[in-house]
């Protein structure tokens, strides 16, 4: 024992006597904007054996060589450098790649990752850009969620095939949804907004988890949705998207953008789907999936001036969207309000228009005003079977922003003023439900960033509301560095909403129970507003694993309900709505996991459990058709571009569901649990050249379908029939392809 | 009433606080970095200086917009802020040792005089 150390005394001793002649380096790289250690670089004297490795964080120490002083430094794939050292005093080199070898690689950069949790946001937001969109080919807004597991996506009913999304438990009506910051699907448009917005129209999206922010309003309980559209300026002047499916879905979009000064630039979008074919596979009489034509048109202008500071955008869109749905021999000229065949026609016409104006002080760009207006109409009429659903919702909205600073840009405030008119006029069945809503909001929203470990923004706003009355909405979102790899962030705050029970529902349209309203006096349809508190937490690591890049995601959110307007579906033949009493509450939980397996094979992964549980009439219950336990699985990979830019991309992600638990029904008086089940969807692209590519892909490719989508569908007009209660797909495997051009 | 009283709190307030009649000077000069950890450790080096209202690196240029209080300081004071960082600017290099114990992404490009390639 001893002996090691004197060895050691030894050694540390002959370090001492030669540390002066010893010289000390770092040999790195620069990879686009980082600097590399690289690991293994030989150093060695010119013309001699003297010479080391440097390690992991590319250091090396060296003995100065009494020979020479032209160091040589060495690394594959590198050029060689000599350096004449003049001086032990430690330095850092940096060695050139030596691309001569690689010719047939165009690029060796690192894939960009198309989903990914933003780093430096205080709030939890998951950004998504146009490369993640192109991964699930179909169609519009709706379904552009397939690949990201922080959204879930369900069909709401058997027959319209309308895909309805869930974010921490919660449906779609507790997520504020905007499009370029303006709320967009809410009140009337809350059943099918989302399938309104075609998914190549989309530049991006960014998912908040969380109350979100004040400037948006009151409404988001559960999360923040925005999308940003594509922008005349920035995108290529002509796209074509070709889609066909084999139930019978065709679209088409055309997108043009011209600049029509250096300033001005314009853009006009075209979409139109439709399916034409009577499709039921089930064979229980209805159509598996609807009839549908829809025309959507977008004209927007885009108005640039960096120099002055100033941006305006107007927009102005329309749409006529038709869905024919129900029994197959159903013929609306005919079988309208018939008592024999049971059908179905849901017409929606849309207006919208937008003006906006931004500027920032040229001198100062911490400092900007913005001003946002919308104004749009939405004007559905529909039956189904005997029961008439009529709603047009014109709506108003303004938003006044001001940006700036308290001291320097550490402390960062938004304030302003936001003004909403919502007029409704809805009727079923000749019963009336119109009323108006008038909102008045002025908030402020701080934000502090010290650079380093700590963030927050913290939000009031006040609200003035002819049917809420006047109430406070605070908000608070913290985001604090642990270290370099590992990030808290916590989220609290509150959130309203008046419920449109009707729209929001509309799936019970395609059943025949009763409706009930518990009412009081309250201005939305006798019922309370909702209202929640909202507070979460999410870490984030950064891991390696087996030397590759990999992230761990920890996030937990609960949403507590103080009042709720509950949809009560227990009992057969009847759907109550009845305000709260007692708990109601959303705990959400998801794990996700990723791994560059290669620099061109990702994979993702999550695991999420939803416990919603309310206190209905007959007692405390998990939500209906809310899996406890989902598992989402993707793996994506792509091949090198070639010179002539062509490349493979290919998807394929699992959505495994946990069991459902399903209301009595005349089979099951009980009611019953749905069996767990997974749906497996895969996407191959080829880029052809820089101007098109081609895609196919399969939907559902295990097949899985729910066995009898629709109760009772053999006597349409009993009280029995129910097809809202959906917790598989209605369609089997669907295949589809398509094709993209642009310019 | 009550409402006039929200408005101003929420909105006039902190537009007024943020205004001060002090001399704003907008400049920019050249600091070498490479990265989103070099943007912070730049930005924080000058915001750090009191009179600097805003601060912004920019990547690929290597520039650093400011916005500061000429009133309060000598531009000089935020360039001495910054090499102090690690960061070379137009005017003052960073210190070697203080260079050296960059993290490893952080370290740019510069001429050493120990070492010189060799022809």
């Amino acid at each position: 024992m001893k002996i090691k150390y004197y060895i050691y005394f030894f050694l540390c001793f002959i370090n001492i006597l030669s540390s002066q002649e010893i010289i000390k380096g770092k040999i790195v790289y620069k990879d686009n904007r980082e600097t590399i250690a690289l690991d293994g670089a030989s150093v060695y004297w010119q013309g001699t054996s003297e010479g080391t490795i440097t390690d992991v964080l590319g250091d090396f120490k060296l003995k100065i060589s009494n020979k020479t002083n032209n160091l040589i430094i060495s690394f594959l794939g590198f050029k060689t450098d000599t350096l004449e050292i003049v001086s032990i005093k430690k330095f850092v080199h940096f060695l050139i790649e030596d691309l001569s070898n690689n010719l047939d690689e165009v690029s060796v950069v690192e894939r960009k990752k198309s989903a990914k949790l933003s780093f430096t946001k205080t709030q939890n937001t998951i950004l998504v850009d146009a490369n993640e969109l192109l991964k699930a080919a179909c169609c519009n807004l709706s379904e552009s969620f397939e690949t990201n597991p922080s959204i879930d996506v369900n069909f709401s009913d058997a027959l319209t095939g309308t895909k309805q999304i869930n974010m921490l438990g919660l449906k779609s009506p507790y997520i504020l949804i905007s499009e370029e910051n303006i709320p967009m699907v809410r009140g009337a448009s809350q059943a099918y907004g989302l399938t309104f917005t075609p998914g190549t129209w989309v530049e991006s999206i960014q998912i908040s988890k969380g109350t979100g922010s004040v400037v948006n309003g009151f409404e988001s309980i559960a999360g923040q949705i925005n999308t940003e559209l594509k922008k005349p300026f920035t995108d290529t002047p002509f796209f074509l998207n070709l889609f066909g499916s084999k139930n019978g879905r065709l679209e088409l979009n055309i997108q043009l953008n011209k600049k029509i000064t250096k300033k001005w630039s314009t853009g006009l979008f075209i979409h139109s789907n439709q399916r034409n074919q009577k499709i039921d596979k089930n064979v229980d009489g209805f159509l598996d999936a609807p009839l549908s034509n829809q025309i959507n048109i977008l004209n927007r202008f885009q108005y640039t001036d960096p120099v002055k500071g100033l941006v305006i955008f107007y927009n102005w869109r329309f749409l006529n969207d038709k869905k024919q749905t129900g029994e197959i021999t159903f013929d609306p000229d005919m079988n309208k309000n018939s008592t024999m065949i049971w059908g179905s026609e849901i017409d929606t016409q849309r207006f919208d228009t937008a003006l906006k104006f931004g500027y920032v002080f040229p001198e100062l760009s911490y400092k900007s005003f913005g001003l946002q207006t919308a104004y749009s109409t939405h004007d559905q009429k529909a039956y189904y079977g005997l029961r008439n659903f009529n709603i047009f919702h014109e709506s108003f909205y303004s938003n006044l922003l001001y940006n700036s600073i308290f001291n320097n840009t550490t402390n960062k405030f938004k304030s302003g003023l936001n003004f909403s008119l919502d007029r409704y006029v809805e009727n079923i069945d000749n019963q009336d439900f119109s009323r108006t809503d008038k909102n008045l909001g002025v908030f402020l929203e701080w934000s502090h960033d010290d650079l380093e470990k700590l963030s927050w923004t913290a939000g009031l706003r006040v609200d003035f509301n002819n049917n809420i009355g006047t109430f406070l909405t605070p908000r608070l979102h913290l985001r604090y560095t642990y270290d370099e790899k590992t990030i808290i962030r916590l989220s609290s705050g509150s959130g309203r909403k008046a419920a449109n029970i009707f729209a929001e529902n509309q799936s019970l349209f395609g059943s025949n129970r009763r409706i009930y309203i518990e009412k009081g006096s309250n201005p939305f349809y006798g019922l309370l507003p909702e209202r929640a508190w909202n507070y979460g937490i999410s870490l984030s690591r950064s891991l390696k694993l087996f030397n590759k890049n990999s992230n761990l995601i920890f996030d937990y959110y609960t949403t507590q309900f103080s009042n709720q307007v509950v949809v009560d579906v227990e009992t057969q033949g009847r759907v109550l709505f009845y305000n709260l009493n007692g708990n109601s509450s959303a705990k959400s939980l998801q794990v996700t996991f990723d791994i560059d397996l290669t620099s061109r094979l990702l994979f993702k992964s999550a695991y999420k459990n939803d416990i919603v549980f309310i206190d209905y009439k007959s007692g405390n219950k998990q939500k209906q058709l809310v899996p406890k336990n989902r598992i989402f699985a993707n793996l994506s990979w792509n091949s090198i571009k070639n010179i002539k830019n062509q490349q493979w991309l290919y998807d394929i992600t699992i959505h495994h569901l946990g069991s459902q638990r399903l209301v009595e029904n005349y089979t099951t008086p009980n009611g019953s649990n749905s069996p767990s089940y997974s749906i497996i969807n895969t996407q191959l692209t080829r880029l052809l050249s820089e101007t098109s590519e081609i895609y196919i892909g399969i939907e559902n490719f295990g097949n899985y379908t729910q066995s009898i989508p629709i109760i009772s569908s053999d006597q349409p007009f009993n009280t029995n029939f129910d097809s809202s209660q959906i917790w598989a797909p209605v369609f089997g495997r669907m295949i589809y392809g398509g094709f993209r051009y642009k310019i | 009433m009550k409402r006039l009283i929200y408005i101003i709190f929420l909105t006039i307030t902190p537009i007024l606080c943020a205004q001060n009649n002090s001399k704003q000077e907008k400049t920019s000069f050249k600091v070498s970095g490479n990265c989103e950890m070099c943007k912070m450790r730049i930005e924080k080096a000058a915001l750090s200086v009191k009179g600097v209202k805003y601060a912004k690196w920019n990547i690929p240029e290597n520039q650093l917009t400011l916005v500061y209080n000429s009133k309060k300081l000598e531009l000089i004071e935020i360039h001495n802020s910054i090499a102090q960082s690690g960061h070379d600017t137009s005017e003052i290099k960073a210190p070697l040792e203080i260079y050296n114990h960059l993290p490893i992404c952080c370290l740019y490009i510069r001429d050493e005089k120990n070492k010189a390639p060799l022809k």
